[in-house]
């Protein structure tokens, strides 16, 4: 087959890189600020937008119009965004306390075995989320794994309600995103020289404070990495708030869904959009940071 | 590297990462063994059957929530990969201007929040008045599929030996011979994992599919969700089942190629 690209190197690159990054920009990039866009219109009742400029979704972000068209302060979306928050912190924490010991104990062990425990972590990452959820109501659901042999010790008479409240969506949200938490930190372990620790044994440090001096300090890296993937992840889950939650404890994600969907509301979903992609944009703006930071140290 | 733990004293640690593995798995696991209880209410145990998965494989609308799925699934990655291949052996040749906004714009996808990608993809269909089905999932998927296509390939180009492909075209190879006979094969394993990566992540999106799938194009996480909003029942437990063993083939398969994908390299 004769053929030969443009010997130009600029025409070259063109060629290779004009599909990838003319889809993703047409079909990610202008499709955001379309959204943004339409967060300034009217929404149309039908779905969709109004032609036209209106404040109006930003404007219901905090106050609701009363019958004489005053604005009165409504927190009740502010609190759906605070509840997002304070969830995905949670999460973060939580995993970060499960993972941090959890890929201590990986990096010791064996090369074979290692690789065996690693592989373990990630392969929940890569199965459908869904199902891992829908998995824990078969284990906290009324009759589930939980329940059931209480109810036949005669130690509960009524449902425990483990289900749809922010318990179980917190259990999903560290359930879904523990491996992101695991990964990074053991990639930040592997790399520290092990002589550093042993050497602190030998000056007879403590246990606590060679992991507080030492180990906490080399894989900070790891744990910033982890922590802002999995607070990211948390903070726009969909999947933990509709199945765990029940759909009546939402999210930041369920209400923009909801928005997009029954309520018809495009224009605030789209500010809904806005704010936490500006959230999502500083906690990037940190990993990236971070990320530059330990390309420097290897 | 030895092992720093103190061997006199209970080990707590190893304790509690077999815990964590417990809990990792235990869900799972009892999904599997509910999928093939006997009994119409899924949580009492009577039997082993394997009758739910011939009940959930006879129903119609899963089977075109299948089908749907792997075209989907099919499409995406096939072009996803090309496009990912393509941008991969321009970003790894050598550093230009618009070298690092070409790599942000190809990363995007994995920084953007699923539900805002999947309502500003709504959002712009509405707009171009696109209709709304299979086709719109696909275009949708192509993009969230290049940067995890993209990623085994670059990792593979970087540990490439850039000096074969120069000393292809010294030889007098055209372009396209020199990649058909010298990046190609040994950028495969790369170009595979980059595809099992694809397919993985398309076959189990949910949220994206939520919001631009039209009526009638129901993939099979979608229609998992429908099920799920009624209730458990253990035709749910059997197709999760079988969607689970789909993902985990393929990331054995992943794990595989790239394990070849490291081995190699390093020969050079």
């Amino acid at each position: 087959m004769a053929f030969n690209l443009p010997s130009n190197p600029l025409a070259r690159r063109w060629f290779g890189l004009a599909p990838a990054v003319i889809t993703i920009f047409a079909f990610m990039v202008i499709p955001i600020m379309i959204l943004a866009v339409f967060s300034f219109m009217p929404a149309d009742p039908y779905g969709g937008v109004d032609k036209g400029f209106s404040t109006e979704a930003w404007i219901q972000l905090f106050f609701e119009r009363d019958l004489d068209d005053s604005l009165i302060f409504e927190p009740v979306y502010l609190q759906i965004i605070f509840r997002s928050i304070v969830l995905a912190v949670l999460a973060t924490m939580i995993t970060l306390a499960i993972g941090f010991p959890v890929a201590w104990y990986i990096v010791q062990q064996p090369a074979k075995k290692r690789e065996l425990l690693l592989f373990l972590v990630t392969i929940p990452f890569w199965t459908n989320l869904l199902i891992r959820a829908y998995a824990w109501i078969l284990i906290l659901g009324k009759n589930g794994m939980i329940e059931k042999p209480l109810y036949a010790l005669g130690l509960i008479d009524d449902s425990l309600e483990l289900m749809y409240g922010n318990l179980a969506i917190g259990l999903g949200l560290v359930y879904s995103y523990i491996p992101l938490m695991i990964l990074p930190i053991y990639a930040s372990l592997e790399k520290l020289d092990f002589n550093l620790v042993e050497a602190a044994h030998d000056l007879y440090a403590k246990r606590s404070s060679v992991i507080r001096k030492i180990v906490i300090p080399l894989c900070l890296p790891g744990i910033i990495a982890g922590s802002i993937l999995v607070f990211v992840l948390s903070l726009g889950d969909f999947i933990s708030p509709s199945i765990l939650g029940g759909g009546k404890k939402m999210m930041l994600s369920n209400l923009i869904q909801f928005q997009f969907s029954s309520a018809r509301n495009w224009p605030f979903g789209g500010a809904l959009t806005m704010l936490l992609l500006l959230l999502v944009g500083i906690g990037s703006f940190f990993y990236v940071r971070v990320s530059k930071k330990r390309e420097g140290i290897a | 590297m030895s092992s720093v733990t103190n061997k006199k004293k209970f080990n707590w640690l190893k304790l509690f990462s077999n815990a964590f593995f417990v809990y990792l798995y235990a869900p799972i696991a009892v999904l599997i063994i509910y999928s093939f209880n006997d009994n119409r209410i899924a949580q009492v145990w009577t039997a082993f059957s394997t009758k739910w998965y011939l009940k959930a494989f006879t129903n119609e609308d899963i089977q075109r929530a299948i089908v749907n799925s792997l075209k989907v699934a099919g499409v995406a990655t096939v072009v996803a990969t090309l496009f990912a291949t393509m941008a991969a052996l321009v970003l790894s040749s050598s550093r230009f201007r618009g070298h690092g906004v070409s790599n942000a714009i190809i990363s995007l996808p994995l920084l953007v929040p699923e539900i805002a990608t999947a309502v500003a993809t709504l959002s712009f269909f509405a707009a171009i008045e696109f209709p709304l089905g299979l086709t719109s999932i696909i275009i949708a998927h192509i993009v969230f599929c290049i940067p995890f296509a993209f990623m085994p390939i670059r990792a593979r180009l970087a540990g490439m030996d850039q000096t074969l492909q120069e000393a292809g075209r010294d030889l007098y190879a055209n372009d396209w011979q020199v990649f058909r006979y010298v990046t190609f094969p040994l950028l495969k394993p790369g170009i595979l994992a980059g595809g099992i990566l694809s397919f993985i992540i398309s076959i189990d999106d949910f949220i994206i599919s939520l919001m631009v799938a039209g009526a009638g194009a129901t993939t099979l996480p979608l229609y998992i969700y429908s099920m799920i909003r009624l209730g458990v029942s253990p035709e749910i437990n059997a197709v999760s089942t079988v969607l689970f063993c789909i993902s985990v083939t393929a990331i054995i398969a992943y794990w595989l190629v790239s394990k070849q994908n490291e081995e190699k390299v390093h020969v050079h």
